[in-house]
């Protein structure tokens, strides 16, 4: 039986200067590239074939797969792009793992890259978080001083070029194909798949676009081999991950545990639900999943638990609110963001998620009629599924989840404002200074 | 529902200052540019990075930036400027020394980014996307940025502000004011949203190593780990057969 947490990509965040190169290899940092350059690229990704690595950022894709879709007749070059967007409401893993630990990244796109075939890598990070950037220029640097990236790494013969690419705030760019768009200097708007990135990614040429985690947790299966790895888990979702809890928490924070640990395990960890107060819903992963009840926090929080209560894994934000919350102000909030962050590509999602703002809008001020649930039911209908990428389907998903388990909040919303309902002070951890109107 | 009468609704909309041509990008801006475009496999993939060191020399995405871009991609100002407008980091109005974001996505407003927002504003005597007189500072509400646990978050030129309220954001927006030295939580001491756009640009300044290597929310599974002796399974304990052994 493994223990409840099991620090292994946090492990060393409390040694000093820990994003340093020399206390990384100090802690074992670089001996997995050193195993992997002796092997060949197809063990490479047979070991994390093996291992039952599945997508952290949110799909859950089984990695080696993905690794071993790009053609290696494709006379193209073949690219690693690395997505640091960490932007889905709710998900804060990838930022204070590449500040404390950016060579565990590092490590990890140098291992994936020789095992695709691949002689240049890209992390594309958001442009809104300048540390985690600096400390991620300074890692490359230092990776390539050490011989780690460059020219013929450790004598293998195998050379490497890696670049820190900054976004300039665009949410939609954490969606892969966008993703691609953006790293060639255009506005990043979603591609119509096939052909998939694998095929004719960057540049047209095959490429492999993984999350943060995913890459990062490469250096240690390698390191320790996949049965390690698959030692902990459940049974199709394997090893350990970061889980993020939010919100109205005693303590919020990073955990890391193997797949399928409870909320309730997390909470009991975190020392529950702020004092005074009970859980009311909440997400596993980040706002584009559907949100859940108290009545789910024995539900294991892995790739399956979270498909059967009809909601996903995601990012494994999970974000508490209590029962001061308003659900109809907090799924306005979440689909402002969509609103705002529509590529404006697709017309279901550009249109739809204004109107579903101006449908919200109403419920929260108590203004919206009789019906209005139906016609913003019937709008998520014409919205999710419509669209070329998933943004749509994640801000309708905040909505139907919503309806589903508080519609007698919404229905409320025909006649009393929601901040009548739930006074907005009481869910803040602070008051307003001077008097003035309502937030 | 009367009262939805259609129209287009993307205040955040618009084209690029044409009116106001200042500039101070110079030859070695280009030069710097060209670096930058060096990086790629392909030059136009350096455009964001280009955009960010423009915003850097003027302080917004101006005409000049724009017309330099397209010089040195070989593509047209048109297209410069469709991607200019598209990402929410480029203003089209000089920013100020520092750039103030307030995050209201659902978990920050929820926790009180509202308030925190509307007690800035007022602080500032600015609204959303306003530059106060003294060109000290810029306003902006901003979207989840990556911090949930440290909600209510701000970011002040892109670094980090965590667990604010609104009086610590008062004492900060004082001391920035009076050029007192402020650091942010997990980040260096503040020097200016120009500096930090150079370093989104490509260019080191040489602040990696300030600051913690994590906040205290990001150390707390870890903490507890180590304080029930909880770890990962030792490699050599795994009893089950290792197939890349056989290899």
């Amino acid at each position: 039986m493994t223990d409840l947490l099991t620090p292994v990509l946090s492990k060393n965040w409390t040694q000093e200067r820990s994003w340093k190169i020399a206390n990384y290899e100090r802690t074992g940092g670089y001996q997995g590239l050193k195993k992997a350059l002796k092997t060949s690229p197809s063990d490479v990704i047979s070991v994390v074939k093996d291992s039952g690595l599945r997508g952290r950022g949110g799909a859950g894709f089984p990695t080696g797969m993905k690794w071993s879709f790009v053609p290696q007749d494709n006379p193209n070059p073949k690219y690693l792009v690395v997505n640091a967007d960490e932007s889905e409401p709710g998900t804060c893993k990838d930022m204070p793992l590449l500040m404390a630990s950016p060579h565990t990244l590092v490590e990890g796109v140098i291992i994936s890259s020789y095992a695709i075939g691949c002689a240049y890598a890209f992390i594309y990070v958001r442009g809104e978080v300048a540390h985690v950037i600096r400390r991620l220029q300074q890692a490359v640097r230092e990776a390539y001083s050490a011989g780690y990236a460059g020219k013929n790494i450790l004598g293998s013969g195998y050379d490497l070029e890696i670049v820190v690419h900054a976004g300039a705030g665009a949410y939609i760019c954490g969606e892969e194909t966008a993703l691609l768009d953006s790293l060639e200097g255009r506005r990043g708007q979603p591609r119509l798949r096939p052909p998939f990135p694998a095929v004719a990614g960057l540049y047209a040429s095959p490429t492999v676009v993984n999350n943060v985690e995913t890459i990062s947790s490469v250096p240690s299966i390698i390191r320790e081999g996949a049965s390690w790895f698959s030692s902990m888990g459940s049974e199709k979702s394997k090893g350990y991950t970061l889980y993020s809890l939010s919100g109205h928490v005693a303590r919020p924070g990073q955990f890391e545990a193997p797949l399928g640990i409870t909320l309730r395990q997390l909470l009991e960890l975190s020392g529950g639900v702020r004092e005074g107060h009970e859980l009311k819903f909440w997400t596993p992963g980040g706002s584009s999943t559907p949100i859940l009840t108290p009545a789910d926090i024995d539900l294991p929080l892995d790739y399956e638990g979270m498909a059967g209560a009809g909601s996903m894994l995601g990012t494994k934000a999970l974000q508490i609110f209590d029962e001061t919350t308003s659900v109809v102000r907090t799924t306005l909030r979440w689909v402002e963001f969509y609103k705002h962050e529509s590529c404006g590509k697709c017309t279901p999602c550009r249109e739809g998620t204004w109107w579903l703002v101006q449908l919200l809008r109403d419920f929260e001020a108590g203004k919206a009629s009789e019906g209005d649930i139906e016609k913003m039911l019937d709008l998520c209908d014409n919205i999710g599924g419509k669209s070329f990428c998933a943004l749509a389907d994640g801000a309708v998903a905040c909505v139907t989840s919503a309806v589903k388990h508080f519609r007698s909040e919404f229905e409320q919303g025909y006649h009393t404002p929601a901040w009548e309902l739930f006074p907005y002070g009481r869910s803040a951890l602070f008051a307003k200074q001077s008097e003035g109107a309502h937030a | 529902m009367s009262g939805h009468e259609f129209q287009s609704f993307f205040p955040e909309s618009g084209s690029i200052d044409y009116a106001d041509t200042a500039s101070s990008i110079t030859d070695a801006t280009v030069e710097e540019m060209r670096q930058i475009a060096a990086r790629y496999p392909e030059p136009r993939s350096a455009l964001l990075p280009m955009l960010h060191l423009v915003q850097s020399v003027d302080g917004r995405i101006s005409p000049r930036g724009i017309e330099v871009c397209a010089d040195v991609l070989g593509i047209t100002t048109a297209q410069v400027a469709g991607v200019a407008t598209f990402y929410t980091m480029y203003v089209r109005k000089p920013g100020g020394k520092h750039h103030v974001g307030v995050c209201t996505t659902a978990l920050c407003a929820v926790m009180g980014g509202d308030i925190l927002l509307d007690e800035v504003s007022e602080k500032l005597g600015v609204g959303e996307g306003e530059t106060t007189p003294d060109g000290m500072f810029t306003l902006e509400r901003i979207e989840c940025n990556a911090a949930c646990d440290y909600a209510p978050v701000m970011m002040v030129d892109w670094e980090f502000m965590d667990n604010m309220d609104p009086v610590k954001a008062s004492a900060m927006i004082d001391d920035l004011a009076a050029g007192r030295p402020v650091q942010s939580t997990r980040g260096p001491v503040l020097t200016g949203w120009r500096n930090t756009e150079r370093l989104l640009a490509g260019f080191p300044d040489g602040r990696a190593d300030e600051g913690p290597s994590a906040g205290p929310a990001s150390l707390l599974g870890l903490q507890i780990a180590e304080e029930r002796g909880w770890q990962a399974p030792t490699p050599g304990e795994i009893a089950a057969p290792v197939k890349e052994e056989n290899q």
